[in-house]
């Protein structure tokens, strides 16, 4: 599978870097963007003034240290939301760089066409010189220079720059293998290449830019939570800027470093400071995962699937079919059958001739028969669409045919044989277990029957029971007879299944689920794909699929593994749930401190409120720098979460929502009881 | 002591009880569904359909539903201005009463069109026998319009997509005729058998033991006070509302109307229960409200039947609870229940002086008002809380790992952008205009020493529970505050017209906008909203955007009066 590239949480490079980053994003223009963090920010803005104006001599507003002490707060209040959002960007961009640096400046070998007759001439220019439309050529040995499509040639390319996987792969003029990504390396043979995409604006170019918050676009689900947070921002506007009069009312004067503190405090800035950093870190999960997407919504919206379209061939099986049981028939051996069934196949190149030759040894079979060839005088027999058989001709004129039941039954009543009712029998019921039945002859009698099997792959029950406690409904799709399909899919445990499947049936079945309200997805890789890849939802496209298939889709999978799709929904739904739990996490903290600051606003011109003083806070001015400091640090101890995202788990939606609820509501209520009581004895040392 | 306990329990429980069939009944009347009494009904609203050209078959959309609803609203207001400010020409006015000024009439009006029914005047001698009728006839409107926007709500939540949302008109006849009109009488009828009055003649006189000559107020009172108490208005005939004699005679009547407050709120979540065929979800809701219902009333009429602590210093006995300001006819408990289940609900009629209440059952009574949806005000009511269901499926939509939906609806960035703007507007107005208030006191109190008889935290209370009360559309009051003024009865109109239009106006659009989205079929992965723990996440919403908001506000009145008192 994959290699999943890991970088520690706080690499060095990378805290550097978003430390960096952290105070040129202090301007306002840029905090503006996240109405919550702003408006912080003119708090800050605000104690800054408090300051000056003490130092120039006022003595209403406390102590010089404590009005210092709270506008250092705020201002590393900032820094830390700051740190979270470029810390996600340094990380997605180190992972973006890690891919990029494959394709760095590499010798091309472009094709020139001189004149006016197309006469071509190779000359050696660096990769950045070549433009989309231009022809080059890679023989064995050459890094491939630019994303392309092979316009003449096939060639095998060691894709595991990109892919992590060393087995080296085939790609072809024409068909669905065409495409070559840059920076992989051609093993063998020679291609000629169509550069498909301008320097500067390959997928992974754009998801660097996304990924830099250049071109990042707010997800509609991030527009929606922006403005409930924005809603709670003004709310504690209002609760604060009334409180003014309302404390004039009671003659209780109140700082503006205790109003402002508590309007920080109250606002939602543990996940107003992180948002930004969940949403990025989404998109590099899915990096990670070796998946470019082409924009955060496409990871939301994986989260929301219902309904997942899977090619049965790599996904739900391991790759064609396999020969999983030699049926001799009456009164021919075990031994006598496999060789001949061995003879019949040792020409064949198809996976299941292979697969014959490859039980026969497993069960047992002796090296020298399966020695063959022409100078032993034997002749193969190719498959043919008109004998619907294949086999050999052993010298002495010995015949082995192979192939379907109605096929050898021809041959062999021509000859006036007779054909066993038992081997009918066998050919049956392996056709109605799903498998496919390929009978055998031997000079024109029948001998036995091989049974193939599609072998589905270990563990994907499993997954689509996983899904399907997701609520996501997996259809399978493939070209077998519906009665094969039906077998396959009730084995593998899919809940539905396309048979007999041509690119349009897709399309149809996508636009009728989503006709019903449903989310749809699927990967693909064909040009008949892409009308069905830009249909879908969320479409995946695999690297090695043709352009168009890339363009359609909205990710394009580097590692051209079909069940990345699950891995896919995965990161979508972990991405939602990160929001939503640190969005309850952070309103939860409310409670806490409104208890810690509202008693410390009050206590000195009221001091019956002592008794809300629930926590025992020792004085207003560590009560409020106590709540203030909790505020700030939370933001830091988060950025693990925020960044790994909350772990999914398949357990239906009310059980999910319960215990995130316990863990993130009740826990949003106590920690912050905890931490600011402990920073409160912390702190009180020095006042 | 325990027979209080029991005569409250009894009627909370059998008011539940009742309601569950009316429950049923409503939606019946909504979904076009043959009810048992339609015969004698069924000709009453067909004749109200003719004489105003009415086809009650044509079907809006929910901007057009908007349009009909504020229409009618401003013939009515016109209308009422009219009659309030001429009533000493006007017939029907034996005891001779005069006009009102036209701040009062402003204020009353609005205050009657929106179902707020919050009194700056007293009803024996502010309003003549046809202002009187007229307020009456607002009380089933003003009721009425917020029960038939919340039918339109009712079928938007379908699963389905239209933007066909049926008649206005029908939903606002029907409910009228079908439903405010016959418990009224029924309610009515039991009053007048117990005593109250209901006549078109002037004051009652007579002579006193004592030989002094006595006037009794009386009129066409049952009548009115049956619909006050069902359509969550309050505004009583008399000015000491249920707490006078005439209006609440004995303990019979109280629990009656006591019952009646919260009938229809309770079984409007029923009715929706029935018109949508979601059973669990309305015992989800039902439940959250009740919850929070019992949170206020518990420690309410625990703190009312355990005395005043101050008296207690003086050495007086309170065996009977707190019983400044209440009736003996009633007793504490009974007061303090009617004081939470008029407050939860946008009622607004007392049975005692809210402004005696102890420090902590006067903050129960007003966090009632600024949660505003724990049963709340008939139709209204359940608007309110549609917005923090809304705002609740938000946030526990992603913690399941889906963008949030709700009935099958997507819920996008436009429908929170409303939801949010309308639970902001409740602290905003309550809180600002308190502001406002305290500001200009703080800074003279000699100019506006009229306001308050109590200076310290019980005045800051007052006016805060003036602003709570005009924003939750409830109508009770403070009797310490001073507020027959222009500045209060405006400040007063403002904060209760917007409370009540915009916190309309944003849960039909919002069903609106829903019932127009693509339905999408539930799936394991959908987030269920009729489980105890979407349950319990709304009444997490409920408290910490509603009632925390407020925190601060109450910390200075009620709370630092309790304290203080220790």
């Amino acid at each position: 599978m994959s290699k999943h590239r890991t970088t520690r949480l706080f690499e060095r490079e990378l805290v550097a870097e978003a430390l960096k980053q952290s105070f040129i994003k202090l301007n306002p223009r840029i905090l503006f963007r996240n109405p919550v963090m702003f408006t912080v920010e003119i708090g800050c803005i605000i104690m800054l003034g408090v300051c000056l104006w003490i130092l120039s001599g006022n003595r209403s507003q406390g102590s010089l240290t404590y009005n210092i002490l709270v506008f250092a707060i705020l201002f590393i209040t900032i820094l830390f939301a700051n740190f979270a959002e470029a810390l996600a960007e340094a990380r997605g961009k180190a992972q973006a760089n890690s891919l990029r640096k494959t394709r760095e400046e590499t010798p091309a070998k472009w094709i020139q066409t001189v004149g006016e007759i197309f006469v071509n001439e190779i000359k050696i220019v660096p990769s950045s010189r070549l433009k989309k439309g231009d022809l080059f050529l890679c023989e064995a040995g050459d890094i491939i220079p630019m994303d392309g499509e092979i316009v003449q040639g096939l060639a095998t390319i060691d894709e595991s720059a990109i892919t992590g996987e060393s087995a080296p792969v085939i790609r072809e003029a024409g068909g669905d293998k065409s495409s070559v990504t840059g920076g992989t390396k051609v093993l063998s043979d020679k291609i000629k290449v169509r550069v498909t995409t301008e320097p500067g604006e390959s997928f992974l170019d754009k998801m660097i830019a996304l990924v830099e918050g250049a071109s990042r676009q707010k997800t509609p689900n991030e527009i929606a939570l922006t403005i409930l947070l924005a809603g709670f921002t003004l709310v504690f506007v209002i609760v604060c800027v009334t409180l003014k009069p309302f404390a004039d009312f009671a003659h209780t004067p109140i700082t503006i470093a205790a109003f402002i503190s508590l309007f920080v405090c109250l606002i939602p800035t543990t996940i107003g400071g992180l948002l930004s950093a969940i949403g990025i870190a989404g998109m590099d999960r899915a990096l990670r995962a070796n998946v470019i997407t082409k924009s955060g919504k496409a990871v939301e919206t994986a989260g929301d699937i219902d309904t997942l379209l899977l090619d049965k061939t790599g996904t739900i099986t391991i790759g064609n079919r396999k020969a999983t049981h030699f049926w001799p028939a009456a009164n021919i051996s075990q031994q006598d059958f496999m060789e001949a069934c061995v003879l019949a196949s040792l020409a064949d190149q198809t996976p299941e001739g292979k697969s014959i030759i490859e039980l026969a040894v497993a069960q047992g079979l002796s090296a020298p028969s399966l020695k063959g060839g022409e100078e032993n005088g034997m002749r193969f027999i190719d498959f043919t669409a008109e004998t619907r058989s294949s086999g050999v001709d052993l010298p002495g004129n010995i015949q082995i045919r192979k192939g379907a039941y109605d096929s050898i039954h021809h041959i062999v009543s021509k000859a006036g044989n007779p054909f066993p009712d038992e081997t009918t029998e066998k050919v049956k019921s392996i056709a109605s277990n799903g498998g496919t039945p390929l009978v055998v002859s031997h000079q024109k009698k029948v001998w036995g029957v091989i049974e193939l099997q599609d072998i589905i792959k270990p563990g994907i029950q499993e997954r689509f029971d996983r899904l399907r406690k997701m609520g996501v409904k997996t259809v399978m799709v493939t070209g077998d007879n519906p009665l094969t399909a039906r077998y396959i899919a009730q084995k593998a445990g899919v809940d539905d299944f396309i048979a007999e499947a041509k690119p349009e049936d897709k399309m149809n079945y996508i636009k009728k689920e989503q006709n019903s309200g449903k989310l749809v997805a699927m990967m693909g890789d064909g040009t008949n794909d892409a009308p069905a890849l830009a249909q879908a939802d969320v479409g995946v496209a695999m690297n090695s699929g043709t352009q168009a298939a890339k363009e359609a889709g909205n990710m394009v999978d580097l590692d051209n593994d079909p069940t990345k799709l699950i891995e896919i929904v995965e990161i979508g739904k972990q991405l939602l749930m990160t929001r939503g739990t640190l969005t309850t996490f952070s309103i939860a903290n409310d409670v806490a401190k409104y208890f810690a600051i509202v008693p410390a606003l009050f206590i000195t011109s009221l001091p019956s409120l002592q008794a809300l003083n629930i926590m025992r806070l020792h004085s207003p001015e560590t009560a409020i720098l106590s709540a203030v400091i909790f505020n700030a640090i939370i933001i830091p101890l988060l950025i693990p979460l925020a960044l790994k995202g909350v772990a999914y788990r398949p357990i239906g939606a009310s059980a999910l929502l319960r215990r995130n609820l316990l863990i993130y509501g009740l826990g949003g209520i106590l920690v912050p009881f905890i931490g600011i009581k402990l920073i409160d004895i912390l702190i009180a040392n020095f006042f | 002591m325990n027979t209080e306990i029991l005569g409250i329990s009894i009627t909370f429980i059998l008011t539940l009880l009742l309601a569950i069939p009316l429950g049923r009944y409503i939606g019946k009347v909504y979904s076009e569904e043959k009810n048992w009494p339609d015969r004698f009904l069924a000709p009453l609203d067909r004749l109200f359909f003719k004489l105003s050209g009415i086809r009650p078959e044509k079907e809006m959309n929910w901007k057009q539903h908007l349009t009909a609803l504020l229409t009618i609203n401003l013939v009515w207001f016109l209308f009422s201005m009219f009659i309030l400010m001429n009533m000493q020409w006007l017939p029907l006015n034996p005891d001779g009463n005069p006009g009102m000024s036209a701040d009062l009439a402003f204020n009353t009006t609005i205050s009657f069109v929106s179902n707020t029914n919050l009194q700056h005047y007293s009803g024996e001698t502010g309003v003549s026998y046809l202002g009187q009728l007229v307020l009456m006839l607002f009380q089933f409107i003003s009721a009425g319009a917020g029960m038939a926007v919340c039918a339109v709500v009712f079928h938007a939540m379908k699963e389905r997509t239209t933007d066909k949302l049926g008649n206005f008109y029908n939903y606002f006849v029907k409910s009228c005729t079908r439903i405010l009109l016959p418990l009224s009488i029924v309610l009515a009828l039991l009053l007048v058998f117990n005593g109250t009055p209901m006549t078109f003649q002037g004051k009652s006189q007579f002579i006193s033991l004592q030989g002094d000559t006595v006037n009794v107020s009386r009129g066409p009172a049952a009548a009115m006070v049956a619909i006050k108490q069902l359509g969550t208005n309050g505004g009583g005939f008399f000015g000491a509302n249920s707490a006078h004699p005439l209006e609440n005679p004995n303990y019979f009547t109280n629990m009656a109307e006591c019952a009646s407050i919260f009938l229809i709120p309770v079984a409007m979540v029923f009715a929706m229960g029935y018109v949508l065929k979601k059973r669990r979800l309305a015992w989800t809701i039902f439940g959250v409200m009740t919850i929070g219902c019992l949170l206020f009333l518990l420690p309410s009429v625990y703190y009312e039947m355990k005395g005043n602590p101050a008296i207690t210093q003086m050495g007086i006995n309170q065996q009977m609870g707190s019983m400044e300001g209440k009736e003996v006819r009633f007793g504490s408990a009974a007061t303090a229940f009617w004081s939470v289940v008029t407050t939860v609900t946008s009622n607004g009629s007392v049975n005692g002086v809210h402004d005696s209440l102890t420090p902590l059952s006067g903050m129960m009574a007003m966090l009632g008002m600024m949660v505003n949806s724990f049963y709340g005000g008939v139709g209204v009511g359940f608007l309110n809380f549609y917005i923090f269901i809304i705002i609740a499926v938000f946030i526990s939509g992603l913690m399941v790992g889906r963008t949030p939906e709700f009935l099958g609806k997507k819920i996008e960035a436009k429908e929170m952008k409303i939801a949010v703007i309308i639970a902001l507007l409740h602290p905003l107005l309550i809180l600002s205009a308190t502001a406002l208030s305290s500001h200009l006191y703080a800074h003279d109190p000699a100019t506006y020493a009229g306001w308050l008889n109590n200076p310290g935290s019980h005045g800051f209370s007052a006016m805060l529970y003036e602003y709570t009360s005009s924003a939750a559309n409830n109508g009770s009051n403070f009797a310490s505050l001073g507020n027959n003024t222009p500045y209060w009865n405006i400040t007063c109109g403002i904060v209760m017209l917007l409370s009540r239009f915009l916190p309309i106006i944003g849960p039909l659009a919002i069903a609106g906008i829903l019932a127009k989205k693509k339905y999408i079929p539930q799936s394991a992965g959908t987030l269920k909203t009729d489980t105890g723990t979407f349950g319990i996440m709304v009444l997490a919403v409920i408290f910490i955007v509603a009632a925390l908001s407020f925190f601060p506000a109450l910390t200075l009145g009620p709370l630092a009066e309790f304290f203080g008192m220790k």
